[in-house]
């Protein structure tokens, strides 16, 4: 009872009852998890856009970042908030939905509908909490192969995302090379880097610090720990902006005064927004969930499990790329990109690379950025010629 | 996102300096079709696009400047971001039946370092440059007294990206320093036209430009 009144108080009824589709699967399509774990009983809440051809040669799998979801292109069920990728995908964009069949599914450990730490644990009888097994970005990917299985579709047109999307995009074609016809790896990296894991670590020990957190059964206690949660928000938010971005924005703006009023008020415009954006953040997302996300983006190391060397993860793949970074991106900044970029040419792959001009940091790929909306369009204009597709309606 | 959201993006790039250059036509007609060709400084991805479209070549292209390469993207050529004397280290031997590198050479760092990626990389490798012995370059150094300018190379030196120029004795020396052989060169006079062969010496007075093919000796 209790936790489904939690559930109501904060938005998270939609890790039980989604506004989305819902595939479920059973044990004769188990889920086998890197860390040893497995699923037995799981499910992936999705969205598709579009209609898929009758050769199902249109597919576009979107894959989302740390704290998306797979309301890519419609107004968001908890906030109402436009889609986080309308600007790429819709009707006459980039990612046509005239044209193509897009996909996009909420990931494995995250709280929108696919099982997550938020969701029962059948054997139990209860939430998961932390006794769902350590997911990982090739987890994720997994789930979603079984999706596409679902959906009857063979080979995807292009599978594309943004930062932790990009990892799961650079993670298809080195176990699925196949099935991914052109891949757009975008702010992202094939390995989470020492800085990475500290950022992530930061976030991790706020939620942990709450004292409402309770080992991650606060759901049961019916209480939720919020506070820790926004202070990793906070924290993770800075790192998506560049210096110059806040900088330009806030400077050293007082908020609605005049004049210093040494206290720890949120005196400064920067603190005021911050504050916005962590409290914002905990209506929508689960904190066990959030643990979960940043975990499997510090294992991800696609080297790794190819003898050190990402050349090998990707040699002989057909797969048509375009690599984009943003160059005020510090996150998964430019260097990162263009070591994929490295590997890929000594794997013989055919790719482009683009470095867009910008002083929006990492949230770059989130906007609408002409010379970015340009370069996507002109891939995927040239893959869907490559891959036989009739050109857009005009 | 209301942060980001906010301020007026940058307008898209206008396309780059037309590459209307004359040795174009030249290197695509020593491209034979249907084969891989990897394009070291592609600009504005003009030859790229030439050889696509009418030779059904799997093209791709590095080039440098950041314009250029935003350029090719969007209208579709599979073109990265990168430098002649760093990148090319990343390539496979042999993935290419021709490597390209027109009027590029005399701005690189290690113009030798790069012949020999090329020849590493692609089966063949063809490149074009401006001729440092060219008389009028000869005589404006002679009795002008000062580095040259002309309509091909028309920035001081002060500005100028070409760092290591040469004549067209020089680059045949150093072809055959690297071990390479010429399968075949042309210069072209300053309307683009190749010069019948009167003797190499004619080729380095008269010719503005020289575009070879080279293949391994081996």
């Amino acid at each position: 009872m209790t936790i489904v009144l939690t559930h109501k108080l904060t938005g998270l009824r939609e890790v039980d009852a989604p506004h989305s589709l819902v595939a479920q699967f059973g044990p004769d399509h188990a889920l086998q998890m890197d860390s040893g774990g497995r699923l037995d009983q799981w499910s992936i809440a999705y969205q598709t856009y579009g209609e898929l051809n009758a050769d199902k040669s249109n597919a576009i799998l979107v894959c989302h970042a740390l704290t998306g979801d797979q309301h890519v292109a419609n107004a968001h069920p908890v906030t109402g908030k436009p889609g986080w990728w309308s600007t790429m995908v819709g009707p006459g964009r980039p990612i046509d939905t005239n044209r193509y069949f897009v996909i996009c599914s909420n990931v494995i450990g995250g709280c929108m509908g696919t099982t997550g730490p938020a969701s029962l644990n059948p054997s139990t009888g209860r939430p998961y909490g932390l006794e769902l097994p350590i997911v990982t970005i090739r987890d994720m990917v997994r789930a979603q192969a079984k999706l596409i299985d679902k959906l009857g579709i063979d080979t995807l047109f292009c599978v594309v995302g943004g930062s932790m999307g990009g990892m799961q995009v650079l993670q298809w074609v080195a176990s699925y090379p196949e099935r991914v016809f052109s891949a757009m790896p975008i702010a992202t990296a094939a390995k989470h880097s020492s800085q990475n894991i500290a950022f992530h670590e930061v976030g991790r020990q706020a939620v942990m610090a709450d004292p409402d957190w309770r080992k991650g059964r606060y759901l049961e206690e019916g209480v939720i720990p919020t506070k820790g949660l926004a202070v990793a928000r906070m924290a993770a938010h800075i790192t998506y902006l560049s210096d110059e971005a806040l900088q330009s924005k806030f400077g050293r703006k007082l908020q609605d005064r005049d004049a210093p009023t040494f206290s720890f008020d949120a005196e400064f415009q920067i603190e005021n927004y911050l504050r916005y954006q962590g409290s914002s953040f905990v209506d929508r997302f689960d904190p066990n969930s959030y643990l979960y996300v940043t975990r499997a983006c510090d294992y991800f190391d696609l080297a790794a499990d190819y003898d050190g060397s990402l050349a090998r993860a990707f040699q002989g793949v057909k797969t048509r790329f375009c690599v984009v970074s943003f160059n005020s991106d510090w996150l998964y900044p430019t260097s990162a990109s263009r070591a994929i970029v490295h590997a890929l040419n000594a794997g013989g792959a055919s790719v482009s690379f683009v470095d867009i001009e910008t002083d929006r940091g990492h949230d770059a790929f989130l906007l609408d950025l002409p010379e970015f909306i340009a370069t996507s369009q002109g891939f995927l204009d040239s893959a869907a010629k490559a891959r036989g597709l009739p050109p857009a309606a005009p | 996102m209301s942060i980001a959201r906010e301020g007026a993006a940058p307008a898209p790039a206008p396309a780059p300096e037309t590459t209307s250059r004359v040795d174009l036509l030249l290197v695509a007609a020593m491209v034979e079709p249907n084969s891989r060709v990897l394009d070291v400084g592609c600009g504005d991805g003009a030859l790229l696009r030439l050889l696509a479209d009418e030779k059904g070549v799997d093209a791709r292209g590095i080039e440098l400047s950041q314009r250029g390469v935003n350029y090719c993207v969007a209208h579709g050529l599979s073109v990265i971001q990168g430098d002649a004397d760093t990148d090319l280290a990343e390539y496979p031997d042999d993935s290419f039946d021709y490597v390209i590198l027109s009027q590029t050479l005399q701005a690189t760092r290690r113009p030798r370092v790069v012949i020999e990626h090329m020849l590493r990389i692609g089966r063949r490798a063809i490149v074009s440059f401006p001729n440092f012995g060219h008389w009028r370059i000869r005589a404006q150094v002679a009795f002008g007294g000062h580095m040259p300018l002309t309509r091909q190379l028309p920035t001081p030196w002060y500005e100028t990206p070409n760092i290591h120029f040469c004549t067209i004795q020089d680059f045949i020396d150093l072809a055959q320093a690297v071990g390479a052989r010429i399968e075949h060169g042309v210069a072209l006079d300053q309307f683009g036209k190749p010069l019948a062969y009167r003797g190499r010496w004619i080729w380095n007075l008269l010719g503005e430009q020289g575009v070879f093919l080279l293949t391994r000796k081996s």
